[in-house]
């Protein structure tokens, strides 16, 4: 390892000591309030990391710098990724002030995990390699099963028990095509498989060959675990309702982001020569997820339960973007498939993001979790209710939301990839979605509250539910600045 | 074929910790498929002539840097090195596997993955 390699690392590598002094902080000074305070100004530093890698890639699209035996890729996507992931991590932080206060074990080694997993899912978004995106995987996915256990409740411990189980399973799933895609093309490097895949194709067999097929679609499989995508979505419900809430805004946005980051620059880098046999196999797994998803969100009447089965249909509508590859067919016109992809991902985080930081703050003062408990909420927490309602707006897709612009970039990608099909089930799941999304909306405020007593504001938390609220209308009002910064990042894959 | 044995259990047993140790098999199944391939794949030169490549790995060394010699080295070494890296995590996920089936079996004195249904809808 180089000094420049280092330097490429640099950011997980300060992320990942963050981690580690967090803990020593927990351990070093009794007043836990110090810890959050640690890690939310630490980030300044893996973020002031990636803004200098970022101007030092200079301003050529395509521009990147590889270390590790090129197993590590620095470049505009990655670092896309990166910044989106701290952002996550740095809100939940700020939105668990109040929780954490309630666990009674190991405050320090709660935010240290929430680091370590960040660092994981940066990594994963810049590896290059099949050997390091397994590690990455791990490492983004061990702290999260701890995390999801966190609270030693019953309810906790089965949702981190489901998810390492599975999660492991879908590993091993994961590994066995990585390996069949090693026998097959004899190398695990992206840029490798993408040479051999273009010496020896027989066109007749779908993905060249019989067992690369197989290899393919169990990657295929492995990375459908991680982003929850119909048929591998077992686990998200149970997952979602026994995890701390904290922990499963965390999950469901950035642990998402990373997932999708890696299936894009997998395919669209490694396989990008076959991508015909391929992007059929996502529109089916898209439609899927959104039908699914959507028809079992409106039986839901826990709200993260619904919001779990919500995630399974928007991982529906991103695939939609994934599939749309043969989009960038037309010569000299790029596709906005991936840029489209990568903006949803920012939409979608600020505001799952929102939706959660209300649940919590409301749902720390009634203790239920269930839908009819937030009856008369336009009431009890206005400000609460109006940005939850509006995160439910953006959920649907409705301008001037994040969510509308987001659905709007992908629909148009699959439409240019003559998936129309594909766009209409998307359309119609979006107004099946209207439904449950807009029934949460109703009851905060046409039914009348329990009791009248107003649910008390913490400091912190509110800060970050106002900061994802202003991101979900300033991503709907002006798209434009990060759709450019998106279509950069998305440059790197063609 | 040890791979599918460990799908099947991993699926239909009801004791946790005979489901981590049928991912375990899945996980070793990966590790010998890899070790099999990391054979099968060696390029032809090596295979057929270990001491000439060998020579040739020192000359790449000597001549265009050792930096050269390592990827040369490595590339042939991939799915060895892949294979420990799984044994290395797995170990790890066993680890965290094995401290919350404790925790769970604090809570609720059974380890019985078909009475964990807390939660269904």
């Amino acid at each position: 390892m180089t000094l420049h390699d280092v330097y490429l690392l640099s950011p997980e590598l300060s992320l990942a000591a963050l981690g580690l002094v967090v803990i020593l902080v927990d351990m070093t000074f009794r007043n836990k309030g110090l810890l959050a305070i640690v890690s939310v100004v630490g980030l300044a530093v893996p973020i002031a990391l990636s803004l200098i890698l970022w101007s030092d890639l200079g301003g050529e699209p395509g521009a990147q710098m590889t270390g590790i035996f090129g197993t590590l890729a620095v470049d505009k996507f990655s670092l896309f990724i990166k910044f989106l992931v701290l952002g996550v991590v740095g809100l939940v932080i700020m939105s668990s002030v109040g929780y954490v206060s309630n666990i009674r074990f190991f405050p320090g080694e709660y935010h240290g995990l929430m680091l370590f997993s960040a660092s994981g899912m940066m990594l994963l978004a810049a590896t290059t390699d099949l050997i390091s995106i397994y590690i990455a995987l791990e490492l983004t996915s061990l702290p999260l099963a701890a995390l999801a256990a966190f609270q030693r409740d019953s309810r906790s411990t089965e949702a981190g028990m489901k998810f390492l189980l599975l999660s492991a399973m879908s590993s091993a799933v994961l590994l066995y095509g990585m390996a069949l895609v090693y026998g097959f093309t004899g190398t695990t490097h992206l840029d490798g498989i993408l040479e051999r895949l273009g010496q020896a194709l027989d066109p007749s067999v779908p993905f060249g060959s019989y067992g690369l097929f197989i290899g393919v679609v169990m990657v295929v499989a492995g990375f459908g675990f991680k982003i929850s995508a119909v048929p591998f979505q077992m686990w998200v419900p149970d997952v979602y309702e026994g995890a701390p809430t904290p922990v499963t805004a965390y999950l469901s946005v950035a642990s998402k982001a990373a997932g999708f980051a890696v299936i894009l620059r997998v395919f669209y880098v490694a396989f990008g020569e076959i991508s015909l046999d391929w992007s059929g196999l996502f529109a089916v797994l898209s439609a899927l997820s959104m039908t699914v998803g959507n028809l079992v969100a409106i039986a839901q009447r826990n709200i993260k339960r619904m919001l779990a089965y919500s995630t399974i249909a928007h991982a529906g509508y991103l695939l939609a973007g994934v599939a749309a590859i043969a989009a960038r067919v037309p010569e000299g016109e790029s596709s906005i498939g991936p840029s489209g992809v990568l903006f949803y991902l920012v939409g979608y985080a600020f505001t799952n993001l929102a939706a959660f930081f209300a649940i919590i703050a409301i749902s720390n003062r009634t203790g239920s979790e269930m839908i009819s408990s937030f009856a008369g909420m336009g009431r009890r927490a206005p400000l609460l209710a109006i940005v939850l309602a509006f995160a439910m707006v953006s959920l649907l897709g409705i301008p001037p939301t994040a969510g509308f612009m987001g659905k709007l970039y992908v629909f148009s990608a699959a439409m240019k990839a003559d998936l129309a099909w594909l766009v209409v089930v998307g359309v119609v799941n979006s107004a099946v979605s209207a439904y449950y999304y807009l029934r949460v909306v109703r009851v905060m405020y046409m039914t009348d509250p329990e009791d009248e007593e107003r649910v008390p504001v913490v400091r912190v938390p509110m800060v970050a539910l106002y900061l994802t609220g202003l991101g979900i209308l300033a991503l709907g009002v002006f798209p434009g600045p990060i759709m450019n910064v998106a279509e950069k990042a998305a440059g790197v894959l063609f | 074929m040890i791979f599918s044995i460990g799908l099947y259990g991993a699926l239909s047993k009801k004791n946790v910790i005979a489901v981590l140790m049928s991912i375990e098999l899945m996980f070793n199944a990966v590790n010998i498929a890899l070790l099999a391939f990391s054979r099968y794949v060696v390029p032809q030169r090596i295979a057929v002539d270990p001491a000439g490549a060998e020579a040739e790995i020192a000359n790449a060394m000597m001549s265009e840097g050792v930096a050269l010699g390592e990827t040369v080295l490595s590339s042939l070494l991939t799915g060895h090195i892949f294979a420990v890296f799984i044994i290395t995590i797995a170990a790890a996920e066993v680890a965290l596997g094995l401290g919350i089936v404790i925790a769970m079996y604090r809570n609720r004195s059974s380890v019985d993955v078909t009475q964990a249904n807390m939660m269904s809808g």
